[in-house]
């Protein structure tokens, strides 16, 4: 078995019928983050305990104990996520010292599974960005074009995954940070429905958009994974209750009779040829399956990025404010000279600690909230979301799942939009509706540019409709043009 | 009420505490002598990526208030997150509920001087408490132990026109809360903290004056003096022609006055927004229906059946309802006793007055209403006398003894065999055969009291008084 491509149940099943170690595999992909990460930043800090974790898990095999079923899968997670005794950042200075003394509830569940942990994944400050170009820890590099952006915030996340420095990663998704990463660097990357997995652990940014998911290397993976970290928590209040399925068993690649929606208003043209076609051809595959196509309208959708940025910065602008160096983290130096009162300390703290692009979504959010514009703003926002989500509910009485580009282009260059704040903004355009929404979205590897850059093609469900969405995914990974094509890098 | 042809307008805010184990948001214990920062998770302590979730038990509380209060309670409720930065708030925000609180428009009744008052109650809403800052030189300590408890603010229209009906209606609130038994109603430890906003205008005017805050006053007494202070000092300044400032202002109870602690006029924009981490709060028909069933009588209306069922004076009805504990023990007493007044009547004198004495409750009080409730009966039967009864209660009261017991040990039962007596006497006026003589003849004024005295002190105490008088009477006649 060649490690570096292995699925999760190949390495798993390994390490169980005992062919190879979980401290062998470990110890491959440690290789591997030591050879090629220089390259790519993806990594922030690596777990010290990583062999020991694996030893761990082989000590337990040898005594017959059932150890799940990711039994010595090596994992990469997002900064976002807190990990027991790892340093978690957010990609922020104002947390660079801070290392949780707990472990979120996806990344206990991935334990309880039998994941190693490898360490902990760049991403953009607080999950603010697009690009992963304003991480305190420096720009990820896009394995397929070192002077490219491997997309954001998710960005390390995607990259490690690219380059297979570990077997699976997780991301995180607000309004994209999971699916265009996942389109920029040529993986699968799925954004579950809001309530699915657990938030608790998982470093706040916007909470009534914030969902972790699998970024991952197959379909496969991306379910049998996600049966793992999904599920109620007590935790949360705001996860759900509902039975988790077991969707990588039911996976099924027959898309005969499925209705697949296109976004009407999606439809005005503006895309990247490259990107156009990709989505064109993905479409006639579908049709040629057999699936039958229809179109739906979520005129909505036209207001998606500004609603999104108005919720989105608002609740960050909150979930924020605890990070005022007075329990942990960052604190401004005043050895020398000590705060001339309060405000002097909350300014000089979090004017340090926080980069700009955080800053400006801060001001921006504080803005919106304060009173006087609340209703225009906030309240407004709320009520636009609603119809969305109501459009999306009817479009989806009328097909399974909505087909529909990413992102309106392949991977940017580095610096290309870092000092055009709306025009990076606008890059989220097909991804943030879905959060707003609450509804399950992924991307999957479906084109390449003519420059070598992949394309992913995304798929909308209905609330909780997972498995449609992957058996769909399935169906296009199975027909992929671009299948078995590898980044450069590696 | 006029002062100087002014009205006072004041409204009240009560934090009350709910006695919940643990805290609103998480399982943190809310026990108050916790060593610093002994009761503090990552969710106490604001940690990155943590989550409230609500405690039933809080809900629980608030709903038994809010029905107490005769209260609306909403079916959905919805937590706000106040935003604002203070080193003792560890999230940056407080949660606690804003335009739709659990509990509406409810109202409350008591009696100030004898008159029955009844003051609206606007709203009462769920939210949690900050921590404490400690300052200590050029440091501030947080103890973020208090983060977190469950607090229910209780807010009343703008109903109240005096002093003392304030500290009435404080001391009303923490009776109820006591009854229902979701709050100690301990001011001292912060159980209960009250902010009063005060305004004054002229008599017959119809628009309010401007209000001034005071906040974190920590006894009723002290909401009475701050009030009083606060519109003489409102009045004296429009007197003077001065604009009431729009300010909070604190208590300062050595000095007696209040002094101002913030100005309004740099108020904080709080930017409330709904709480994305916890789900509509849903209350049912059913649990409202539950609570209610398990809501015990309220003082009012216990009172007003002591009065009714038991005929007990109103201002015994009062006292003996003040406190839940209090009415339970009488209650006890009597329905051992069978005798309603004389159970009210030894249960106010002499068993409130030991426990102030020895600094005790009504729950720890070493006589229980059984034993007080028997020793009643054994008056009532004739087996000891009101006399002989006092020095079986302080018995009771050292030794914890029943009261037949200490009788039988102590030989106190009294004597109503007129014969037993009639010997008793016999050998007194032998005894005393020169004063029998001088009382017969005259000579010295009814000695009839020395007499008794006499008899009683020979049966050492036990001879009922009645026949001692009724036989020694007839002897010397």
């Amino acid at each position: 078995m060649e490690l570096t491509f292995a699925s999760f149940s190949e390495i798993a099943d390994a390490v169980k019928s005992k062919k190879v170690s979980a401290k062998e595999v470990v110890t491959h992909f440690q290789n591997r983050i030591q050879s090629l990460d220089s390259k790519l930043n993806s990594f922030t800090s690596q777990n010290p305990n990583a062999v020991k974790d694996a030893e761990a898990i082989d000590a337990r095999i040898a005594k017959g104990e059932n150890v799940g079923v990711l039994a010595g899968v090596p994992f990469g997670i997002k900064e976002m996520l807190c990990t027991k005794g790892i340093t978690t950042t957010a990609g922020s200075k104002i947390l660079s010292n801070f290392v949780p003394p707990y472990d979120a509830t996806v990344v206990a569940r991935l334990k309880q599974a039998g994941v190693v942990v490898m360490g902990k994944l760049n991403q953009d400050e607080f999950a603010m960005g697009s690009s992963n170009e304003t991480s305190f820890h420096g720009t990820v590099k896009n394995p397929w074009d070192l002077e490219r952006v491997p997309g954001g915030s998710s960005g390390g996340s995607a990259a490690a995954q690219a380059a297979r420095l570990v077997a699976g990663t997780i991301g995180t998704d607000t309004g994209g940070s999971i699916r265009q990463p996942a389109s920029f660097t040529g993986i699968v990357g799925v954004k579950p429905t809001y309530g699915r997995v657990s938030r608790y652990g998982i470093i706040a940014f916007a909470s009534s958009l914030d969902q972790a998911g699998p970024m991952v290397s197959s379909v496969q993976d991306a379910a049998l994974s996600m049966e793992v970290i999904c599920g109620h928590d007590p935790m949360d209040s705001t996860s759900s209750q509902k039975p988790v399925p077991q969707w990588s068993k039911n996976i099924s690649t027959n898309v005969k009779g499925m209705k697949i929606g296109i976004i009407k208003e999606y439809m005005k043209g503006g895309l990247d040829a490259d990107v156009q076609k990709t989505f064109d051809q993905s479409l006639a595959t579908l049709k040629q399956m057999g699936a039958e196509i229809v179109e739906v309208s979520v005129s909505m959708t036209e207001f998606a990025v500004p609603i999104y940025y108005l919720v989105a910065t608002s609740e960050a602008s909150s979930n924020l404010a605890r990070y005022d160096g007075v329990r942990y983290g960052y604190r401004s130096d005043f050895k020398n000279l000590s705060a001339i009162d309060l405000e002097d300390f909350y300014g000089k703290t979090r004017g340090e600690g926080f980069g700009k692009e955080v800053k400006r979504r801060i001001m921006l959010g504080t803005y919106c909230l304060s009173s006087g514009y609340y209703d225009a703003y906030y309240n407004k926002a709320g009520q636009v979301r609603r119809l969305l989500t109501n459009q999306y509910l009817e479009a989806f009485k009328k097909c399974d799942v909505i087909l529909s580009p990413v992102t309106t282009s392949p991977a940017f260059k580095i610096g290309e939009l870092i000092n055009d704040p709306l025009t990076m903004y606008l890059n989220d355009i097909f991804t943030t509706s879905t959060n707003l929404a609450g509804l399950p979205g992924m991307s999957v590897p479906f084109g390449m540019s003519q420059s070598g850059l992949p394309i992913g093609v995304q798929l909308t469900a209905g609330h909780f409709e997972e498995q449609k969405m992957l058996n769909i995914a399935a169906a296009l990974e199975s027909a992929s043009p671009v299948k078995g094509q590898k980044p450069h890098v590696i | 009420m006029s002062y100087r042809g002014y009205e006072a307008v004041i409204g009240i805010e009560i934090h009350v505490q709910l006695s919940t184990k643990s805290k609103i948001f998480c399982a943190d214990s809310t026990e108050f002598n916790g060593s610093d920062n002994e009761h503090v998770s990552p969710v106490s302590a604001g940690m990155p990526g943590t989550l409230p979730v609500m405690n039933s038990r809080a809900v629980e509380y608030a709903i038994k208030t809010g029905l107490a209060l005769g209260c609306n309670i909403r079916k959905k409720s919805i937590f706000a997150r106040k935003n604002y930065f203070y080193p003792d708030l560890p999230k940056g925000y407080q949660i606690s509920q804003y335009d739709q609180p659990i509990c509406e428009h409810g109202s409350v009744s008591f009696k100030v001087d004898g008159v029955d008052k009844t003051i609206s109650i606007a709203r009462a809403h769920l939210e949690e408490d900050a921590g404490k800052s400690t300052h200590s030189g050029e440091y501030t300590l947080i103890n973020l132990n208090r983060a977190g408890i469950p607090l229910l603010e209780v807010v009343t229209g703008p109903d109240l026109r005096s002093p003392a009906e304030a500290a009435e209606y404080g001391r009303t609130i923490r009776q109820i809360v006591r009854y229902l038994d979701v709050c100690d109603g301990n001011l001292e430890e912060g159980s209960m903290r009250c902010d009063c906003n005060v305004s004054v205008r002229k008599e017959g005017a119809t628009q309010f004056g401007t209000k001034v805050e005071i906040k974190n006053i920590n006894s009723f007494r002290f909401v009475e003096k701050a009030i009083e202070y606060e519109i003489e000092r409102q009045i004296d300044a429009v007197e003077r022609g001065e604009k009431i400032i729009q300010e909070t202002r604190l208590w300062d109870p050595d000095k007696n006055r209040t002094f101002s602690m913030r100005s309004k006029e740099d108020a904080q924009d709080y930017r409330y927004f709904p709480d994305p981490d916890l789900l509509p709060l849903i209350v049912t028909d059913e649990m409202i229906e539950k609570y209610r069933k398990e809501l015990p009588e309220l003082p009012i209306a216990r009172a007003k059946r002591f009065q009714d069922e038991q005929g007990l004076p109103e201002s015994d009805a009062l006292v003996l309802t003040t406190e839940k504990d209090l009415a339970d023990f009488y209650e006890e007493t009597a329905k051992v006793s069978k005798n309603f007044k004389s159970s009210a009547n030894w249960i106010m004198t002499e068993l409130l007055r030991e426990l102030n004495t020895a600094n005790k409750t009504i729950a720890t009080s070493p006589i229980k209403p059984e034993q007080l409730g028997k020793m009643i009966t054994l008056i009532d039967n004739g087996t000891i006398s009101g006399k002989i009864a006092k020095t079986v209660f302080q018995e009771m009261w050292q030794s914890g003894k029943d009261p037949e017991a200490i009788i039988k040990e102590k030989g106190l039962v009294q004597i109503t065999d007129p014969s037993a007596i009639e010997k008793i006497v016999d050998e007194v006026l032998a005894a005393n055969a020169q004063n029998v003589e001088d009382h017969k003849s005259g000579k010295k004024k009814n000695l009839l009291g020395f007499f008794v005295g006499a008899v009683m002190k020979a049966s050492k105490g036990q001879a009922n008084p009645d026949l001692v008088n009724k036989i020694l009477q007839e002897k010397l006649k």
